[in-house]
């Protein structure tokens, strides 16, 4: 039980999500490909405790859940009210910004 | 044997918090809260008065606690909450900073003169283009929201500046950056572009702030703590994985950057800074760049100086790319608010280069820069607050053709400011770029200041374009036309053009301010 083959996972984990974020369209999906980002630096953190033999990572991710819980909160807000208005929570159909 | 059972048997010391140095973030904080209870229990038309009260007040209250604190600190700056918060010089003078603009951002997202109601939208929750969404751009009432969200955005900033661990840089980093998602969301004018600003900000905000994280977590484990002290000692010597240091230092910059707005990092800049109601672009502009950089500059100088060889070259490469996006694309903007969205990916190229001297002359530089620099784009915004057609307003350049014929004062205004965002002498532009330009230099980094003065070149091109275009263009028939101000927009504009001119004429106080002491490291 070597605790690099977690650190190995967390990046893979980590690079899912940020390829999710760049390729898919829906903002949904998207946010959720942020929060498996999230999540994957909490597995990092907790490994690094646990090589540390220190308590901090632990209570590191218990701050990044927190916040993760508030970035869904406003997140979710924003992306209701723009599905409201087009009916789509498509990326590619809010394209009224650019150049 | 579990290693965390040894640790619980240790009773928990609650840290000594040293309550006259964090004051001013706490009132900012306080009154945060009670601006919700506000939103929550007074009634919906005293609502505005109680809000502007409550909030110009308890920045003017933070003012003075900030005040009577440094006239009385400790001279190397103390750390204090168990370090996680450095309050040292760097941190009062931009806290001072932020406080200041931040009195100037709240005036303009309080008036109500310039459109009928504020810039801000009635009821957030009214979908655009319905029946109610017509009636309410007639309704004269705002979403009072806005201004606790200003406030926590504000502490947030104020956090971020004074961080010494990076964990409460990133609670600060959030903090600061929820409210502004909401706020550039909430203009009352062509939503749709608004709330796709939000959409925007927020996707990529919270992508950069997962790099920031992993960076986090990366430097956790290559120095077993995220106090910045910490990561300094372990990277001084040590035969610690290097892949750990770098990758972690450069993930963590990718959301530095991100947040400054910086080179390829940019994406975000314009379209939000276009999208967003003109005060929270004042806002944004002016005080996020502030808090950004602030912790660029405490990340590197605290936790990376000994490593500064390593990393010069890429933020060479970044300064470099930051300077050419901002000063080239700017040349082919056709509105004006992204063109100053342009012209500030630019100026972040130009505060990069004071951040990388890691001297005493680029720390004082770099915050002179941003004192300058910040109201100047506010007061820049304010003025394009004012120019309006039956729409909104005009921001596209063609409507601005001829304006000094019918507002000769307003073009003089915006005139003075371009100047001052193009660095010409006798504004605090000038002042700002010289000081860090001859910090780089003399701390080796000539090439660098070269292609910096080109490019500076190139960006006062498109700032002189729209000074021709005021004064020597035939104003259009169906231009727009000037509003007069209210008294809180021309407070916010003389503000930011008062020190504009101060801070070019006179820049040695606040050079001496800005040059009076380093960074606190404690332990």
């Amino acid at each position: 039980m070597t605790p690099t083959y977690y650190l190995l996972l967390s990046a893979l984990l980590f690079s899912i999500g940020a390829v999710g974020v760049l390729v898919r369209r829906n903002a949904i999906v998207v946010f959720m490909c942020i929060e498996l980002m999230l999540n994957a630096v909490n597995l990092s953190l907790v490994t690094f405790a646990r090589i540390n033999a220190d308590i901090d990572g632990q209570v590191m991710a218990f701050f990044v859940m927190v916040v993760a819980a508030a970035e869904v909160v406003v997140g979710l807000a924003i992306i209701m009210a723009i599905f409201r208005t087009r009916r789509s929570a498509s990326i590619d159909d809010t394209n009224l910004l650019k150049y | 044997m579990n290693p965390f059972l040894a640790q619980q048997l240790q009773p928990v010391e609650a840290p000594g918090i040293d309550w006259g140095a964090i004051l001013p973030m706490v009132i900012v904080f306080g009154a945060a809260c009670v601006g919700v209870l506000i939103e929550a229990f007074v009634p919906k038309h005293q609502r505005w008065s109680g809000q502007v009260v409550l909030t110009l007040g308890s920045i003017a209250a933070a003012g003075i606690a900030l005040g009577a604190y440094v006239s009385a600190r400790p001279e190397h700056g103390v750390v204090t909450m168990g370090s996680t918060l450095s309050i040292d010089t760097p941190a009062l003078f931009l806290w001072g900073t932020l406080l200041a603009l931040s009195v100037a951002a709240v005036l303009m997202i309080a008036d109500r003169s310039v459109e009928p109601g504020g810039s801000f939208v009635a009821q957030a929750g009214i979908a655009p283009g319905t029946v109610q969404d017509r009636a309410q751009v007639q309704s004269t009432g705002m979403q009072t929201e806005v201004f606790p969200l200003a406030l926590f955005a504000l502490g947030g900033m104020m956090a971020f500046t004074a961080a010494n661990d990076l964990l409460t840089m990133f609670i600060a980093l959030e903090v600061l950056s929820l409210p502004l998602y909401l706020m550039c969301g909430l203009a009352r004018r062509r939503r749709l572009l608004s709330q796709e600003a939000a959409v925007k900000y927020f996707l990529l905000g919270a992508f950069a702030s997962a790099f920031f994280l992993y960076g986090l977590a990366m430097l956790y484990g290559y120095a077993g703590s995220v106090k910045l002290a910490d990561i300094a000692t372990a990277s001084a010597g040590t035969d610690r994985s290097d892949t750990l240091l770098f990758a972690g230092l450069g993930l963590l910059m990718v959301g530095l950057l991100f947040k400054g707005s910086v080179g390829p990092f940019h994406t975000w800049t314009p379209d939000v800074y276009q999208g967003a109601p003109t005060p929270v672009t004042g806002f944004m502009a002016a005080c996020t760049k502030v808090a950004a950089f602030g912790g660029i500059l405490r990340v590197l100088t605290v936790a990376f100086e000994a490593t500064s060889w390593e990393w010069r070259g890429v933020l060479w490469a970044v300064a470099i790319i930051s300077m050419a996006i901002g000063a080239v694309l700017g040349l082919t903007q056709t509105d004006l608010k992204r063109m100053i969205a342009y012209s500030s990916i630019a100026h972040a190229g130009f505060l990069l280069i004071g951040t990388m001297a890691l001297t005493e002359e680029g720390l004082s530089g770099t915050l002179f820069y941003l004192l300058a620099y910040g109201f100047t784009t506010l007061a820049a915004f304010g003025v394009i607050s004012l120019v309006r057609d039956s729409s909104g307003e005009a921001t596209h350049l063609s409507a601005w053709a001829g304006l000094a014929k019918r507002s000769p004062l307003l073009a003089g205004v915006f005139t003075f400011l371009l100047l001052a965002l193009a660095g010409i002498p006798l504004t605090s532009g000038f002042v700002g770029k010289f000081v860090v330009f001859s910090a780089a230099l003399s701390d080796g980094m000539a090439p660098l200041v070269v292609i910096a003065l080109v490019f500076s070149a190139v960006a006062a091109f498109f700032y002189l374009r729209v000074v021709v275009l005021m004064y020597f263009s035939e104003p259009a028939s169906d231009g727009p036309t000037v509003s007069v101000p209210g008294a809180f927009t021309t407070a916010s504009i003389a503000l930011g053009v008062i020190i504009t001119l101060l801070l070019g004429v006179l820049p040695t106080f606040a050079l001496d301010w800005a040059g009076a002491g380093g960074f606190a490291l404690g332990g």
